[in-house]
């Protein structure tokens, strides 16, 4: 019996071959794009917590000193005064970031293998071995040390004892800070007392590379997710299809006497093996998608946040069953109340198929309270606000609700335009297009969610775009940045560099704690550029006058919102307490800065010179000083930075970033696309009945073709125009909500209506192309088919 | 002559090779005369009514509508036809199911641009259809569906009225009215009314019958 059930059930594909594909296709490119988002980010989390393994970053308190360098002496002293410290000394070093640090002192589970190991770490002791991954190790040309492959070792990173990392990186006595062991003897010596120009940090909780990055993997998830929706719209639709084209099977099988439970239970097991082999095919494709995404995922990470990740794929079980589940859960969710509507289905349904296309008045009703309930929450959200989650709940809500709302507005405007229709072909062509509406509408709302996505990332793209070519043009205002040495190379450099330019702006700073969290303090000297560049976004009366006479300091955006500061209130920059008189934007910068004047500065941090300068001067004199610089100074290329050179490092570091949202969009867009073509072609078979009667009355094929694309094109403008202000709200919500809450900075937004012409085209262009087929299928159809439609044999 | 049909000819596609469905048919209508055409299913009556239509093309011979013949005319020209000159009623109805029954009686009059307000409201006056103009078809009965089929056809006022068992989806007595009204109302417009039957009944009430057997007639 249950054989003969499944035969029946299943010659439904094999007469519907277009649907099973559509099913399949929606289904895999839904997984496609999930799985593809998930492998890059376990990827780079994988990256991180080796980093983070390897150097216990993050987890143990650290003694730094303001200019970068603790003198080895410090350390000793430090260690005879009962300070339980460990030296790390860091540095890079042909591409790779070179790591030293003390087997015996470390603290338990540094390192890259168990250093309990005596063996190991006599070995590591006396004869420096260096570890890190093949491709580190490789990149390394430092001669005559042995090298260990671990892989557990950070990506770009080589990690050996501090004696050969001084060596390698020729710094003798030299090192970058101390951890501080979380037992320390009840009794030692204050660190002011033993090494006053050092600095304490606690552990830090929020600065570190994983939280970071987090916001960034948070965004790639929610479009990957994005993309799953617009997928599994598809498959919904294809689903829901497949039930109604079976009704008349179902039912006759059921008034044969096969059992209501089987029935679903073979219908859940095929839609089992559909969908495992969708999610398989999925889990493939998502593999191509991460592997084009990683490198420019490496590269973002890399230059944003100095997070370096592997740049090669590795299949990770948990990975690929999590894609085969997202699979089988979509389906199952997509296949829910068509389930449900068999279960509740009595006997004597009739046994004709519904029109798929119809759609009941209640229904409606209940989707249009739906949207605005979802509609009016993220409203409320966005007035609540305070956390990322509720940032991306509002987004979700956002989202949901104007997809629901799409085919609501959509019939109103149908509606509106069949009433004031005066020909009667202009009357029919909206009341048909209303007709189709519901059979269209999963693939429009598929549509609205990839348009708004677009809208609202390249709006937040472009809009961040601009502010940061704003902000590099006023920051970067030095036509040339020179790098010392060291102090005593900064102070000849600063004498030999004043007559030569315009002024030498000295570019100097220490980190420090300021309202509990992680901080640059910088002094800049009283000068023009200053006042002239670096703009508030709020600020005291008189607020540059204050801060150059020393009475007081500006902030970071970062730093203000992070510590709940505002102008007026008062931060303590090395024991001294400072009124905010000045709140200043920073894009892109991960953490707090508070900019003090120089003389201030020095009185603070007397011990801390400047050994960065920027240089005022005409630009067309950068490169002589550059050459000269080379030749009197044997200044190497790296320690000159001309501003050009910088902007254009910096907007390079910024385009990757979004490299891969764009193609996201890109994916998204087309996948959209796809569902339209998908419905279209299944509604075309349907629509047969209801184009032939027009037919037979004296319209031809081909202008039946014809209004079957203007009916395309039609509804994806109508779409494109609710998809616009949609995308706007996200991109506001991307800006205002998400990003403050993610980075810590708001974004001003620009309109771009440009951009969003060129959109509309391209996705009216994409309604166009999967129209083609199906108006041209139409426009060809033989008039016998045209002409069963009236047969009475039929 | 309204219609002149010579050694017309048609056959579909088997699985054994071409199935000849018309072998040669020859008939002639005048304006306002009734035909009905019966025979048995699949005796080729629905495709001799879809080619005299210009629904379809024959593989040979000609149909001449008003001395225009169809064959010789391009897919548009045939939509003209269609539109201006030949009315179809179909068993299904056909109705469009998107428009209100006001819009579909005077539909295909609208794509002709002959429509006549007055003469369409006389229509669905005398169809029993006046309270029901604002509703859409699936709100009708079965014969209330027809009766608007029916309005449709005949507010184009063609000159050829085809009509492909137009009461076989209805009961015995709503057929004699459907049936009734039209042959008044192809009376009142001239018009010709080619009607396919299994009805011998409804057959006697035309004013002469052709009877097909295997695509010929008998």
């Amino acid at each position: 019996m249950t054989r003969a059930g499944l035969q029946a059930l299943l010659s439904h594909w094999r007469r519907n071959p277009l649907q099973l594909f559509t099913l399949v296709v929606g289904l895999s490119l839904a997984t496609a794009l999930w799985s593809g988002v998930q492998a890059v980010n376990a990827e780079a989390r994988a990256s991180y917590d080796a980093a983070a393994e390897t150097l216990g970053e993050g987890r143990y308190a650290q003694i730094t000193a303001p200019g970068g360098v603790i003198p080895q002496d410090r350390y000793i002293a430090l260690r005879r005064a009962g300070w339980r410290v460990s030296p790390v000394l860091e540095g890079r070093l042909d591409g790779v970031r070179v790591v030293g640090f003390d087997p015996l002192t470390a603290p338990n589970g540094f390192g890259p293998v168990d250093l309990s190991d005596n063996a190991l770490t006599l070995d590591v002791l006396l004869n420096g071995v260096l570890f890190g991954t093949a491709e580190a190790l490789n990149r390394l040309g430092a001669p005559d040390v042995a090298r260990v492959v671990s892989a557990q070792v950070a990506p770009s990173m080589v990690l050996t004892d501090v004696g050969t990392a001084q060596e390698l990186l020729q710094a003798d006595g030299q090192l970058s800070r101390l951890i501080v062991l979380p037992e320390q003897p009840i009794r030692q010596r204050a660190l002011a007392e033993v090494a006053p120009d050092l600095t304490l940090r606690a552990p830090q909780t929020g600065g570190d590379v994983a939280q970071l990055t987090d916001s960034f993997h948070l965004n790639l998830t929610a479009f990957g997710l994005l993309s799953f929706a617009v997928g599994i719209f598809i498959v919904h639709g294809a689903i829901g299809l497949a039930f109604e084209q079976r009704r008349p099977v179902i039912r006759t099988l059921r008034a044969l006497g096969f059992p209501l439970r089987r029935l679903i239970a073979l219908i859940a097991a095929e839609l089992l093996v559909i969908s495992l082999l969708a999610g398989t095919i999925g889990v493939g494709l998502g593999y191509v998608v991460a592997a084009a995404l990683l490198p420019d995922v490496a590269a973002t990470l890399d230059g944003l946040y100095g997070a370096s990740i592997s740049g090669t794929l590795q299949l990770r079980p948990d990975w690929w069953l999590s894609g085969l589940a997202i699979a089988v859960g979509g389906t199952a969710l997509a296949a829910t109340s068509s389930l449900w509507q068999l279960a509740q289905m009595p006997l004597l349904a009739s046994a004709r198929p519904r029109a798929w296309a119809m759609q009941s008045g209640a229904r409606r009703l209940w989707q249009a309270g739906a949207a605005a309930g979802l509609l009016g929450l993220a409203v409320a959200l966005s007035l609540v606000g305070g956390s990322l989650l509720l940032g991306f709940a509002m987004l979700a809500a956002l989202l949901i609700g104007a997809a629901l709302a799409l085919p609501v507005i959509l019939d109103r405007v149908l509606a509106f335009g069949a009433a004031r229709a005066r020909s009667v072909m202009a009357e029919w062509f909206w009341a048909d297009t209303r007709q189709q509406l519901p059979g269209l509408s999963l693939a429009l709302m598929a549509l609205l969610l990839a348009m708004a996505a677009n809208v609202g990332v390249s709006t937040m793209v472009s809009s961040f775009r601009l502010t940061f070519t704003g902000f590099l043009d006023q920051r970067l205002a030095s036509e040339l940045y020179v790098y010392a040495d060291d102090a005593e190379q900064a102070a000849a450099l600063a004498a030999y560099l004043a007559p030569r330019v315009d002024q030498v702006l000295p570019i100097q700073s220490v980190d420090q704690q300021v309202a509990g969290l992680p901080a640059e303090i910088h002094g800049p000297a009283a000068h023009e550029t200053y006042r002239a560049h670096w703009l508030f976004l709020q600020e005291a009366p008189d607020a540059w006058p204050r801060i150059e006479a020393g009475q007081g300091a500006a902030i970071n955006e970062q730093l203000a919102r992070r510590g709940g500061l505002s102008i007026g209130d008062e931060i303590t920059v090395a024991d001294r307490r400072l009124p905010v008189l000045g709140i200043y934007g920073d894009y892109g910068n991960p953490i707090g800065q508070v900019l003090v004047t120089a003389t201030l500065f020095a009185e603070l941090f007397p011990a801390v010179r400047a050994e960065r300068f920027g240089l005022r001067m005409e630009a067309g004199d950068v490169s002589a000083l550059a050459e000269d610089l080379r030749d009197d100074f044997g200044l190497a290329e790296d320690n000159m930075i001309d501003q050009a050179q910088l902007k254009a490092f910096s907007l390079e570091v910024f385009d990757r970033t979004f490299t891969v949202t764009a193609a996201l969009n890109v994916l998204t867009l087309a996948v959209a696309g796809f569902a339209i073509l998908m419905s279209l072609l299944t509604l075309a078979t349907m629509r047969l009945p209801q184009l032939a009667p027009v037919w037979a009355q004296g319209l031809t094929r081909a202008r039946l073709g014809r209004i079957e694309i203007l009916r395309a094109v039609l509804l994806a403008l109508l779409t494109a125009v609710l998809a616009l202000p949609l995308g706007l709200a996200l991109a506001w919500t991307l800006l205002a909500v998400v990003n403050v809450e993610a980075f810590g900075w708001r974004l001003p937004m620009f309109l771009f209506p440009l951009d969003y012409a060129r959109l509309t085209v391209f996705a009216v262009l994409a309604a166009v192309l999967a129209a083609l087929w199906p108006a041209r299928k139409l426009s060809r159809t033989r008039p016998s088919e045209l002409l069963k439609v009236f047969s009475n044999e039929r | 002559m309204l219609l002149r049909v010579t050694d017309l000819h048609k056959s579909f596609p088997g699985p054994d090779g071409p199935l000849p469905i018309l072998r040669g048919i020859d008939l002639e209508m005048r304006a306002g005369e009734t035909l009905a055409l019966t025979g048995e299913s699949g005796s080729g009556k629905s495709t001799l009514l879809h080619l005299v239509g210009g629904l379809d093309l024959p593989d040979s011979g000609t149909v001449a509508l008003d001395g225009t013949d169809i064959g010789a005319l391009d897919d548009a020209g045939r939509a003209r036809l269609r539109r201006d000159q030949v009315g179809v009623v179909f068993q299904q109805f056909n109705l469009i199911p998107s428009l209100t029954v006001a819009s579909n009686i005077s539909f295909q009059a609208r794509l002709g641009g002959t429509e006549d307000p007055v003469w369409t409201e006389a229509l669905a006056h005398r169809m029993g259809l006046a309270d029901q103009l604002a509703k859409y078809p699936e709100q009708l009965s079965g014969g209330q569906q027809q009766r608007v089929a029916i309005a449709r056809t005949l507010a184009a006022k063609p000159r050829l009225i085809l009509a492909d068992e137009p009461t076989g989806n209805l009961d015995e007595a709503t057929a004699d009215r459907v049936l009734a009204l039209m042959l008044e109302l192809a009376a009142e417009t001239d018009a010709g009314l080619l009607m396919v039957t299994h009805s011998q009944r409804l057959a006697a009430r035309m004013g002469r019958e052709l009877h097909l057997r295997a695509g010929r007639i008998a």
